[in-house]
């Protein structure tokens, strides 16, 4: 119990701080470059827009390249979105949830969290695959990329070892076998606390890096 | 002076213009120690990092996308021509000197510092093998612009006197004499008198006022001088004041391609001030790609302040002419095909522009199958095409090209860059390619009605 209540309170609270204080420090830091002010005349002023249609456009693959990145970005998608359904759609997930901020909604059926959780092992499992086997990826991959899938599946995989009861059943408050919820727990800790660091940070990152393009682009008149 | 001429001669005969294939290859300039070398490239990386670039220096994923957005990849299969990296040195620096977390990196050594001998390895690959044609930014899911990155990369490497050969000569000769391949102001004063008088064309020099300023690319006054003369006729026909300046008549910009932030504002300082000179109200660039970033995107923040006139892509004058009934065309009753050049389609916006003056050619236009932003670059683009040690790695590239435009059954083949279709024509000559490039510009002169 000791170590769940360790889990449950000052680990998550410090990687709650960790999480959001890393990812605040990552932001200032790219932020407090200066910006150089663009005196070009430009095709088009609506620049917010551009940022809001790359980042909306840039979810799926222009057509050329479809046969090259179909399978990449299918799998993307279905591990993103498995790992979306199983974290705030498991019914004690909500109640977790629930806990920490007071919000609550329906949890989704237990089919639908096996199908979640299939995607996301048959999804990280092909990415480690890939980035072991293709030449481009292996080249590009350093500690971040083997790290960052550690503590992604880390959780799945922990989170495996607690599931004792129906899919769809309330668990107690107090689970029967703290320990391994404790380390369920401390895995996902592991994650909010490796998130601001590494690639991870992709989860923010991804709306800044696509907006500044994407004004850019919308400025010169150039296609998104 | 001669010293640097006579071990740089320039060479004017081949398909390509660049200079003469060195027989010792010099891709080291000056005679700086390591460390300073070192320090000078991210002095200079690190210093024009932008918000912008500090933010996709961050976002990075490494999913690869970008390689198979990369002509170099595709054709070569070989995994270092992955664009993004092409900027490993200058990611590790920036993770290393710069980012947010430098000093865990630097406490804990979890990035070792970037040596002069990795710039070195680096150099064939950020300037032999990308032609900052920006296609991988169209597959890049996290938006990343790396053809900027690149670009950005070539000032720290310029700084380090770590530029290929040939690029560093023609742009040091640029920068010297005006042009980087001899046409010098009394070579274009020369040309204009005997195109004058040979196409019978008024091509006025050096006027005191006029409402456009003509300029051109030292590949057009070399190699392509009918596009001085198509240029002449269609101004004279829609009825402009217009002129050439010898003092501001150069739009390659060498300086932006080798990485030298100070050779690139000597050279768009010229246009500037010349147009500002003639009060012109429009500044026409040639059919040259990356004069048009260079002055359109460009030229406003070396000026440090809104430019006092226009610029127009020669492409967008004529569409502009075109629509507005002061340039009027003949039909011409054939296929074509238009290959974009990437600096002023993709990266420009300009996709438009080139198919409005087609259109009113009345010309049947068959796209390529990759086309306008997402079209594939000749291979010569970002100076690649004055590296002879590239060669090889450019005709993988240009295979591309070949394919797609035959694929097209077009009978005839245009672009609106001078420096595609010296790609293409050396490209042509490699090959023995049964298709010849052709200039928008010239086109449109030839069937000028009237």
């Amino acid at each position: 119990v000791a170590l769940l209540d360790i889990a449950r309170g000052p680990a998550l609270w410090a990687s709650l701080a960790m999480c959001f204080v890393g990812i605040a420090w990552r932001l200032w830091g790219i932020l407090r470059r200066p910006v150089k002010p663009d005196w070009s005349m430009p095709r088009s002023t609506a620049t917010t827009a551009g940022a809001l249609r790359m980042i909306v456009r840039r979810m799926w693959h222009h057509e050329t390249f479809r046969e090259r990145t179909l399978l990449s970005s299918v799998n993307a998608y279905a591990y993103h979105i498995g790992l979306a359904v199983v974290f705030f759609g498991f019914l004690p997930h909500i109640g977790f949830i629930r806990r920490l901020t007071g919000l609550s909604w329906p949890a989704v059926p237990g089919w639908l969290f096996i199908v979640a959780v299939g995607a996301v092992f048959v999804g990280l499992g092909w990415v480690l695959i890939a980035r072991l086997s293709n030449p481009v990826l292996k080249l590009l991959s350093n500690f971040d990329d083997y790290f960052s899938w550690v503590v992604t599946i880390l959780p799945m995989v922990t989170g495996m070892a607690v599931i004792s009861l129906a899919l769809d059943q309330p668990y107690p408050a107090q689970p029967l076998n703290p320990v391994p919820v404790a380390i369920h727990l401390l895995s996902l800790e592991l994650l909010l606390v490796w998130l601001p660091f590494g690639k991870l940070s992709h989860a923010f990152l991804v709306f800044v890096s696509r907006g500044y393009t994407g004004a850019a682009f919308a400025r010169k008149g150039a296609e998104l | 002076v001669s010293d640097i001429d006579a071990q740089h001669p320039v060479d004017l005969e081949s398909k390509r213009f660049s200079i003469r294939k060195p027989a010792v290859r010099c891709d080291k300039q000056g005679e700086q120690p390591d460390a300073e070398r070192l320090q000078a490239a991210m002095q200079a990386f690190v210093k024009d990092m932008g918000r912008a670039a500090a933010v996709y220096m961050e976002s990075c994923i490494h999913c690869g996308n970008c390689a198979e957005a990369c002509h170099f990849y595709v054709q070569t299969g070989d995994p270092k021509y992955t664009p993004i990296w092409k900027l490993e040195p200058f990611k590790q620096a920036y993770k290393r000197e710069a980012g947010p977390f430098a000093w865990l990196y630097r406490a804990l050594n979890l990035k070792h510092p970037v040596t002069v001998g990795e710039l070195e390895e680096w150099q064939s690959l950020l300037y032999d093998s990308c032609t900052v044609c920006g296609r991988c930014t169209m597959i890049c899911p996290m938006g990343i612009d790396i053809a900027s990155l690149i670009s950005q990369a070539r000032h720290g490497m310029f700084a380090a006197g770590l530029v290929p050969h040939e690029l560093w000569a023609v742009a040091e000769r640029a920068e010297r004499e005006g042009s980087p391949l001899g046409a010098t102001p009394k070579v274009l004063k020369e040309r204009v008198e005997w195109l004058a008088d040979d196409y019978e064309v008024e091509v006025p020099l050096d006027r005191a006022e006029a409402e456009v300023l003509v300029t051109f690319s030292s590949i057009e006054i070399m190699k392509y001088p009918e596009s001085l003369v198509a240029t002449a006729k269609i101004l004279n026909h829609a009825g402009y004041a217009w002129t050439l300046s010898t003092k501001g008549y150069e739009a390659t910009n060498f300086g932006l391609l080798s990485g030298n932030a100070a050779w690139q504002r000597d050279m768009t300082m010229k246009l500037i001030d010349a147009a500002v000179a003639c009060k012109a109200k429009v500044l026409v660039l040639p059919e040259c790609g990356h004069a048009y970033t260079g002055l359109r995107w460009m030229g406003a923040n070396i000026y440090g302040k809104p430019l006092p006139f226009r610029v127009l892509h020669i492409s967008e004058f004529l569409a502009e002419n075109v629509q507005n009934g002061r340039i009027k065309v003949k039909q011409v009753p054939k296929s074509l095909t238009f290959h974009d050049p990437c600096q002023v389609s993709r990266r420009g916006g300009a996709v438009g522009a080139p198919r409005v003056v087609l259109q009113a050619l009345g010309v049947e236009l068959r796209e390529t199958r990759d086309h306008g932003s997402l079209n594939w670059c000749c291979g010569g683009g970002g100076g690649v095409v004055t590296i002879h040690r590239a060669d090889e790695l450019r005709y993988r590239a240009f295979e591309i090209k070949m394919k797609q435009l035959d694929a097209t059954g077009a009978e005839l083949t245009v672009t609106s860059c001078a420096n595609c279709r010296q790609t293409f024509d050396d490209g042509q000559a490699h090959f023995k390619w049964g298709r010849t490039m052709g200039s928008l510009l010239e086109l449109v002169a030839e069937n000028l009605q009237g």
